[in-house]
């Protein structure tokens, strides 16, 4: 047990500090602090929805629940349940096997709410293109407001997507 | 009059600090995590954010998915009334003693259980079948361990344990106090959902406990559910801290007993928090079936301390 907190006080805090060359993501912080503070009180909750990724997108949004991403600390977190969420992030294209569920999900989560398309398949159907399995891009089944692309993002595009998509928030 | 502004205070109080001790523990959890972690408060902020969404419910749910939240956040409410936080005697001593605390709780918990059941969902009845098996053997240990306590003071009224406590501080460390302090301890970590018991922080559902009956919850019937829980956790801190430590409390009514009744409950809070933090650190969830086992352990330790405050009385 000693060597477990030695451990843990030797490493110190990994989170990344948002560096000057990521000025972009700064402005925008402070932006959707201001906005979402409004809004949805600067806690937002997030489900994640597979509708048939390959779980390359899964891997990067686990890395951003991660010490050195630590979304937490935007008061960003990941929740169990649609109906505890203000927000979807939906990776993949639409199988058909997902697009009932994905259908549901959206209905079983509160207003007001948004929905954030994490990679290349979620907006084109990448190489799934044209599979018999699949349904089609995100947005032919629900309403998107941000696509994220990159074949997977990196955690800090996926970051700059969630708060993307805080800052074009509808009114109430 | 003024007891029954004491008696509002105290129970706006524990209102107010649960937030903020759910956030602290987070925070600190963060920190041993390495993570830089979300601010203490953002609890405040999930709350309203949660009081303004809509409510989205199932077609299934009957009139009790609906009143199971007031009833749980109302049950627990009434526990701060009861429970010594900033004062001994309280002056709703007469009102209420440990048993009514006890089943005060567990009627909370009840009715949470039955809201789980409610809408049909395979995780809701998963997880009211859990919290029943861990409330089970749960409750009983919370009333014996107090009884440990009570059998010394020679009531089971809260205040009175603690002013028979303050009049004899010799008692703090006797052996029946030690081992009720232990047998609670761990009811605490089980009844209030805390790791080695239930993953507060979990998202896979075959392990949750009390997430599972809450998954169809949405909105303000979400918020007073969560923070019906937070004030379930600061309740059960305060009893470890005011019972077992009871110095600080404030037994005559004067701005400056009161002022420190209050920091010395703050910092009684925050001590109980990090150690919270730390034993979530350090173990892993237990495997289900060996849950009765640490309630067990915990049952025979609130055992063994009514038997010796009754030998050494």
């Amino acid at each position: 047990m000693p060597a477990l907190f030695q451990k843990i006080f030797k490493t110190g805090i990994v989170t990344e500090p948002l560096g000057p060359d990521e000025a972009e993501i700064i402005q925008l912080v402070r932006q959707v602090d201001e906005k979402s503070k409004r809004l949805l009180g600067r806690a937002l909750a997030i489900r994640e929805v597979d509708a048939g990724s390959c779980n390359g997108c899964e891997i990067e949004i686990t890395g951003l629940t991660g010490p050195v991403y630590d979304s937490e600390r935007f008061g960003i977190h990941f929740v169990a349940s649609p109906r505890h969420a203000d927000m979807l992030l939906v990776t993949g294209p639409v199988t058909r096997n997902m697009e009932v569920p994905l259908r549901k999900t959206y209905e079983a989560t509160p207003d007001p709410k948004l929905v954030v398309a994490v990679g290349d398949c979620a907006q084109t159907c990448g190489v799934f293109k044209g599979s018999y399995a699949v349904v089609g891009s995100v947005d032919k089944v629900i309403p998107v407001n941000v696509f994220v692309p990159g074949c997977p993002p990196e955690p800090a595009d996926i970051l700059r997507g969630i708060l993307a998509a805080l800052d074009r928030m509808p009114g109430k | 009059m003024t007891h029954y502004i004491l008696e509002i205070a105290q129970a706006l109080l524990a209102l107010l600090l649960a937030p903020l001790l759910v956030g602290f523990v987070r925070w600190v959890k963060a920190r041993l995590q390495n993570r830089r972690g979300a601010p203490p408060w953002l609890p405040y902020f999930e709350l309203a954010k949660l009081f303004g969404k809509e409510v989205v419910m199932s077609n299934n749910a009957s009139w009790l998915f609906r009143f199971a939240p007031t009833i749980v956040f109302a049950s627990a409410l009434a526990v701060t009334f009861l429970v010594p936080l900033i004062a001994a005697p309280l002056p709703f001593d007469n009102v209420g003693d440990l048993l009514v605390v006890v089943y005060l709780l567990l009627l909370g918990t009840f009715f949470l259980a039955l809201a789980g059941l409610d809408p049909g969902t395979a995780f809701g009845g998963m997880g009211a079948s859990r919290e029943m098996t861990v409330a089970a053997i749960a409750e009983p240990t919370i009333a014996l361990a107090i009884f440990g306590l009570a059998l010394g003071a020679g009531s089971t009224n809260l205040g009175r344990i603690v002013t028979a406590t303050l009049a004899n501080p010799g008692v703090a460390i006797s052996p029946g106090h030690l081992l009720a302090f232990a047998a609670l301890f761990i009811v605490t970590l089980a009844e209030t959902g805390r790791l080695p018991v239930d993953n507060p922080s979990t998202h896979l559902e075959l392990t949750m406990i009390h997430e599972a009956m809450i998954l169809e919850y949405s909105g303000r019937y979400l918020a007073l559910i969560e923070w019906a829980a937070w004030l379930k956790l600061t309740i059960f801190f305060s009893l470890l801290a005011n019972l077992f430590v009871p110095w600080g409390l404030a037994t005559v009514l004067t701005p400056a007993t009161l002022a420190i009744a209050v920091v010395t409950l703050i910092i009684k809070l925050a001590v109980l928090g990090l150690v919270v933090a730390v034993v979530e650190t350090r173990v892993a969830k237990l495997r289900l079936f060996r849950v009765p086992e640490l309630l067990g352990l915990s049952f025979v330790l609130a055992l063994l301390a009514v038997t010796s405050s009754f030998l050494l009385r």
